[in-house]
């Protein structure tokens, strides 16, 4: 669509116009006013954007006129047209990259994290650091990703994060503890498209590893630890890094290597831009290889064992608990890490070591589930690094119904017993099934 | 006759390398046993307890002088029984500043232990983690990261535990020759005894040192604290601007579910519990 905004001065002149005996129908055909009430809002003969403040607002308590120009309050009579909120970043597309930036996010549960959100926002930089000669970043997911959302939502997460290609390599041997068949896959990667850069978050059995690997396979020196990349015209490729070393005591400054392993907060996460996120396949077929590494599974763990702190689940109980046995099986059940709030733990129901909050600990779950907490602000603090809060409360005012992304109001030894045969059933039937 | 023989030779266990480096207390900054490198130790002696007639070796490659001398020996007094293998260390004796891989590399392929053990990361000098995956590179054999412990060995395939995040496990199996690499999950190293560590010897192989050169030109400087993270507020107009500063973050507002029976409000957080991957 034409970006340039076609007028017509003479029916803009009939708007004005209350008199004339076409006023209404024009303003119907220049679509300012959609409620029915009067105009409100009109371009004016020299392009301006003119009001009518008395067309808009409403009478509010005490029968004063109100005019909430937020956008958020509005009366009985429908405000003015307000706009929606429109999407500012720009959409890049880059077709003829002058180089590629390589990045091989983590992808943990099936989502950019964090760290490999930053990660991206380094090769971003990396990537367009000379605006004649835009690089592309092209990134290489190995294994399911989930996204916000289906299908097209997707794709859109990815962009979103900054990346101009994705090459997705979802087959079955890349999962679990493969990195002999992701090495492979990456060097065709290296083979195909000779990107200028590698980026890998130096996380533990994520990136590091392969990243590691990735690195010996090139014949690179690879730069650990990377916290800071600034340029430098005197490196061989144009960059320099500052890169943590001797166990987090010394700054290594270098020059930037084609493989690199960044820390998490080395660059602020793309949020100005959208990129296409645009599907790649590999020419060539990679070769399997046979591994000496056999992944046998995960092994189950008692929950109970796990580290309040980095348990991954963790079901914790407050002062709405009334049935303290129900909800150590309900823990069993789901193989959950039990955490407590404050009051629970006062009261002598759970240990001090299970407190969650600021004079507890501060946990770090990718599922939270706060059965009968009211969301304490410590408590709030404590879990404020948690992905998805599940709260079960009486009180549908309550804070932790706030910051919940699922909140059921409701008696919680109800919930949580039917919680418990719903999973016991489903278990039974899978068993029945095998 | 024939199994019994097989059993045998079993029992007679396998040759392990230990590598162990010298560390650097995090405070003092003084010459220590590496954290890792013992743990990996200790993993080593758990197998030898496990498996009778485990042969374990101690390698390192460094210079020779006092303070280095007194870290290493915190290694040879861990064990305190006669014939525990730890009476001598061989250490590939070259100057500070060299790369230690060739030298490792060569020593290991010439004597060629079935499983190598080491530290994920010194605790001085560049400490970047890639020698293990060096020296994987260079002997072509398979390489275990962030192990936490050795299950059994039987048939020259080696039954492992690998620590993953947040306290969980995974079992693998990997064929022999190995080098497996240790870090925080692997069991803790026991203390030195003082008596043992003093009459242990130490082997010195001179070896035809590499300088590291590409270290030598990067210039290293004590750590500076990283700065913190500023919450940045892009905001179009001055309201938003306020608003950003002034009100307490809200969440996303997620889903409130009222005026459901317990069996629907189980159900959501069912299926949420199922999309998050979280039930086992």
């Amino acid at each position: 669509m034409s970006e340039i905004i076609r007028r017509d001065p003479r029916r803009e002149w009939i708007a004005r116009n209350r008199l004339h005996p076409d006023h209404a129908s024009v303003l119907a055909a220049l679509g300012v006013n959609r409620g029915g009430a009067a105009v409100s809002e009109w371009l004016g003969p020299h392009g301006v954007v003119r009001k009518n403040p008395h067309a808009i607002g409403f009478i509010g308590p005490n029968d004063v006129k109100r005019i909430d120009r937020s956008g958020f309050q509005q009366g009985g009579q429908s405000a003015a047209t307000t706009p929606v909120a429109q999407d500012s970043r720009r959409t890049v597309t880059i077709d003829q990259p002058a180089f590629l930036v390589a990045v091989v996010p983590d992808l943990t549960g099936g989502r950019l994290s964090a760290h490999d959100k930053d990660l991206l926002g380094l090769a971003r930089r990396v990537a367009d650091a000379d605006a004649d000669q835009p690089g592309a970043v092209v990134a290489i997911l190995f294994g399911e990703h989930k996204g916000e959302g289906d299908g097209e939502l997707k794709e859109q997460a990815l962009g979103d994060a900054g990346i101009d290609r994705v090459v997705h390599l979802n087959d079955e041997f890349y999962a679990g503890f493969a990195p002999e068949a992701r090495l492979a896959a990456l060097s065709a990667v290296e083979r195909e498209m000779m990107p200028r850069f590698w980026l890998l978050p130096d996380s533990p059995l994520g990136g590091a590893d392969l990243g590691r690997r990735l690195a010996l396979r090139l014949g690179e020196r690879a730069a650990t630890g990377v916290w800071q990349v600034e340029a430098d015209n005197e490196a061989s490729l144009g960059w320099r890094c500052t890169a943590r070393g001797g166990a987090g005591s010394l700054d290594i400054q270098r020059p930037l290597p084609r493989v690199a392993l960044a820390l998490a907060e080395c660059a602020e996460p793309v949020d100005e831009t959208r990129h296409a996120a645009e599907q790649l396949t590999l020419a060539a077929s990679i070769p399997t290889t046979l591994s000496r590494i056999e992944d046998l599974g995960q092994v189950a763990v008692d929950p109970a064992g796990v580290a309040l702190a980095e348990a991954e689940f963790i079901l914790s109980g407050g002062n709405g608990v009334k049935e303290w046995g129900a909800f150590h099986h309900a823990a069993k059940v789901l193989g959950a890490t039990e955490g407590a709030s404050r009051v629970a733990v006062d009261d002598g129901f759970m240990a001090r070591d299970r407190q969650v909050g600021a004079t507890g600990t501060w946990v770090t779950a990718r599922v939270y589930m706060a059965v009968g907490i009211s969301g304490a602000i410590q408590h709030l603090q404590g879990i404020q690094r948690c992905d998805k809060v599940v709260a079960i409360n009486l009180d549908p005012g309550c804070d932790i119904i706030k910051r919940a992304d699922l909140a059921v109001i409701g008696d919680s030894t109800q919930i949580l017993a039917a919680l418990v045969t719903m999973v016991e059933q489903q278990r039974g039937g899978q068993r029945d099934a095998a | 006759m024939q199994p019994d023989l097989h059993q045998k030779q079993q029992q007679q266990g396998i040759d392990v390398a230990v590598l162990v480096s010298i560390g650097r207390h995090p405070t003092t900054g003084r010459a220590r046993r590496a954290e890792q490198d013992a743990r990996g130790l200790e993993l080593a002696l758990a197998m030898e307890a496990e498996l009778p007639g485990t042969r374990i070796s101690m390698l390192h490659a460094g210079s020779q002088d006092d303070s280095s001398e007194a870290a290493l020996r915190g290694y040879l007094g861990m064990a305190t029984g006669v014939g525990m293998g730890l009476e001598s260390m061989t250490l590939l004796e070259q100057p500070e500043g060299s790369d230690a891989i060739p030298a490792l590399a060569k020593h290991l392929a010439a004597t060629s232990p079935q499983l190598v053990i080491t530290g994920a990361r010194a605790e001085r000098g560049e400490g970047s983690g890639l020698l293990p995956y060096a020296l994987a590179e260079h002997l072509g054999w398979p390489l275990v990261n962030s192990l936490a412990s050795v299950e059994k060995v039987e048939n020259g395939v080696v039954t492992l535990l690998q620590a993953l995040p947040r306290g969980q496990r995974r079992r693998l199996k990997v064929r022999l020759p190995a080098i497996i690499s240790v870090d925080e999950a692997a069991p803790a190293a026991r203390q030195s005894a003082f008596g043992p560590a003093r009459r242990a010897t130490f082997e010195i192989t001179p070896t035809s040192p590499e300088a590291d050169s590409e270290l030598a030109q990067w210039h290293l400087a004590p750590a500076r604290k990283r700065p913190k993270r500023l919450k940045i507020v892009k905001a179009a107009s001055a309201r938003d601007r306020f608003k950003a500063a002034a009100s307490k973050s809200e969440g996303k507002g997620g889903q409130v579910l009222t005026d459901v029976t317990p069996e629907q409000g189980a159900e959501a957080i069912y299926k949420l519990l199922k999309e998050e991957d979280v039930l086992r």
